[in-house]
């Protein structure tokens, strides 16, 4: 992990949220409108350190509702609460498998909303909601699943071209090195 | 695994969420604003890329179609002032009507043309943001429409860019009126979450005689939206709570789900 894969987090988080706010084809034929936040934050759990996750939670939140009617920081809980778990069990998880990152990311997609509209609830507020919600919810969750696995892709790509990559020491040592000659007996 | 530094950075993220969701309505705003304006340059680059092919095309529009135009517009331009006398004329005439029955003078709207930026990211929301602020002199709760009929109201005003709810959303309720011999009265709220063309019609009388395709237009009641803005049509109606009440469905005259440009209304 180094500062140019947060960094490249980050960017990432800022632009799927400015596609979510501006791009209207996926409410025209879906329904809903798909969020990425989730998928980000299942790689950034699986790849990054604590600070990215945090980062990722508080500043992914923060934009998602600022171009929202969302209370300022509502999304900040959930997305957290999605990259805890995954972080702290990320040994556990064979995260180069896509069939792995896919069902994270359905789980992580179907959680976030969720979350929120529970926080949302709890604190009172009238929203939006009917029969066609669930439909949007199973939306988002595919959508999420489906992308995951293309995030990974393309992360793993830009960080590859871009970044630059931590130096690995070999493991031959001079110090170390056999001898090897014919001695006189 | 579960290390004391895992639980700083948690409590961290916690505080932060905990201390945005308890600051002031106003301070929110302004943090808003803020953390809103990053997106400005993405913004600008859009709206650039967005006009690109529309110049592109009219630089290699022939000579003969940019004549044609021209000869049409002319032709409206000369039907809307001979509409413009006549409507003069008619307005002349209901001033004098009021100031007769000592009725209270009516001031006509002013309208401002704005473009549709962008869209709720949430799915349990229904608004949009549009390009004129608070240096273009919007406020809340003025009234937005197009050329169709009502789309919402003002929800939210910043420097560069206002927020509006629009009709079928939780937080923009229109009282409204159908256009039938009883003139029978209601509260647009909130439709269905999937379809943005239909919303409902509540609180109407039990012996609302309701019909299919009757118009629904602002009832000019709650004093934000001026009276007689066209909202949509009945599509179906029925009793609720065993008659205390009757519900209707309505057919939205504006298009919510492609809006680009609208107007806003200024007194």
């Amino acid at each position: 992990m180094n500062i140019f894969q947060t960094i490249l987090i980050l960017v990432a988080a800022f632009l799927a949220v400015f596609g979510e706010a501006t791009l209207a084809a996926p409410r025209q034929w879906l329904g809903a409108q798909v969020d990425l936040l989730p998928a980000l934050m299942v790689f950034a759990a699986l790849n990054a350190g604590l600070p990215t996750i945090a980062l990722l939670a508080v500043f992914g939140g923060l934009w998602f509702d600022t171009l929202s009617a969302n209370p300022l920081g509502i999304s900040i809980l959930p997305l957290a609460i999605i990259g805890w778990p995954i972080y702290l069990r990320r040994d556990l998880i064979l995260r180069d498998l896509p069939f792995a990152q896919f069902v994270l990311g359905a789980i992580a997609s179907a959680a976030a909303p969720a979350l929120t509209l529970l926080l949302l609830l709890s604190g009172g507020q009238y929203l939006l909601l009917g029969w066609g919600t669930l439909w949007q919810w199973l939306v988002m969750t595919a959508i999420g699943a489906v992308a995951t696995p293309f995030i990974f892709k393309l992360m793993d790509t830009c960080n590859r071209a871009l970044g630059y990559q931590p130096r690995v020491e070999p493991g031959f040592r001079l110090d170390r090195e056999i001898q090897r000659s014919r001695k006189k007996l | 695994m579960f290390k004391q530094k895992n639980y700083l950075v948690l409590g961290a993220v916690v505080f932060v969420a905990i201390v945005l969701l308890s600051l002031p309505t106003s301070a929110t705003a302004r943090l808003k604003l803020a953390v809103g304006s990053w997106f400005l340059p993405l913004f600008g680059l859009t709206g650039a890329a967005q006009q690109l092919p529309a110049d592109l095309a009219d630089s290699v529009l022939p000579r003969r179609e940019l004549l044609k135009q021209i000869d049409n517009l002319r032709r409206e331009n000369q039907q809307l002032r001979s509409q413009s006398v006549q409507n003069t004329a008619i307005a002349r005439e209901n001033v004098q009507l009021r100031t007769l029955f000592n009725w209270q003078k009516t001031v006509p709207w002013k309208l401002k043309l704005a473009k549709v930026v962008m869209r709720d990211p949430a799915n349990w929301w229904r608004t949009v943001q549009i390009d004129l602020g608070s240096r273009d002199g919007m406020r809340e709760n003025l009234p937005v429409i197009t050329d169709d009929g009502l789309v919402g109201r003002v929800s939210s005003v910043s420097l560069t860019r206002s927020q509006v709810a629009l009709v079928g959303d939780p937080n923009c309720r229109v009282s409204a009126l159908v256009e039938n011999a009883a003139r029978d009265m209601g509260v647009l709220i909130a439709g269905g979450a999937l379809d943005t063309s239909l919303v409902e019609l509540t609180y109407l009388a039990s012996s609302a005689n309701l019909k299919p395709g009757q118009n629904v237009i602002t009832s000019g009641l709650g004093g934000v939206f001026p009276k007689g803005i066209p909202i949509g049509q009945i599509v179906d109606a029925r009793s609720i709570e065993y008659g205390l009440y009757t519900d209707a469905r309505v057919k939205l005259n504006a298009n919510l789900g492609s809006l680009e440009q609208v107007w806003v209304l200024f007194p």
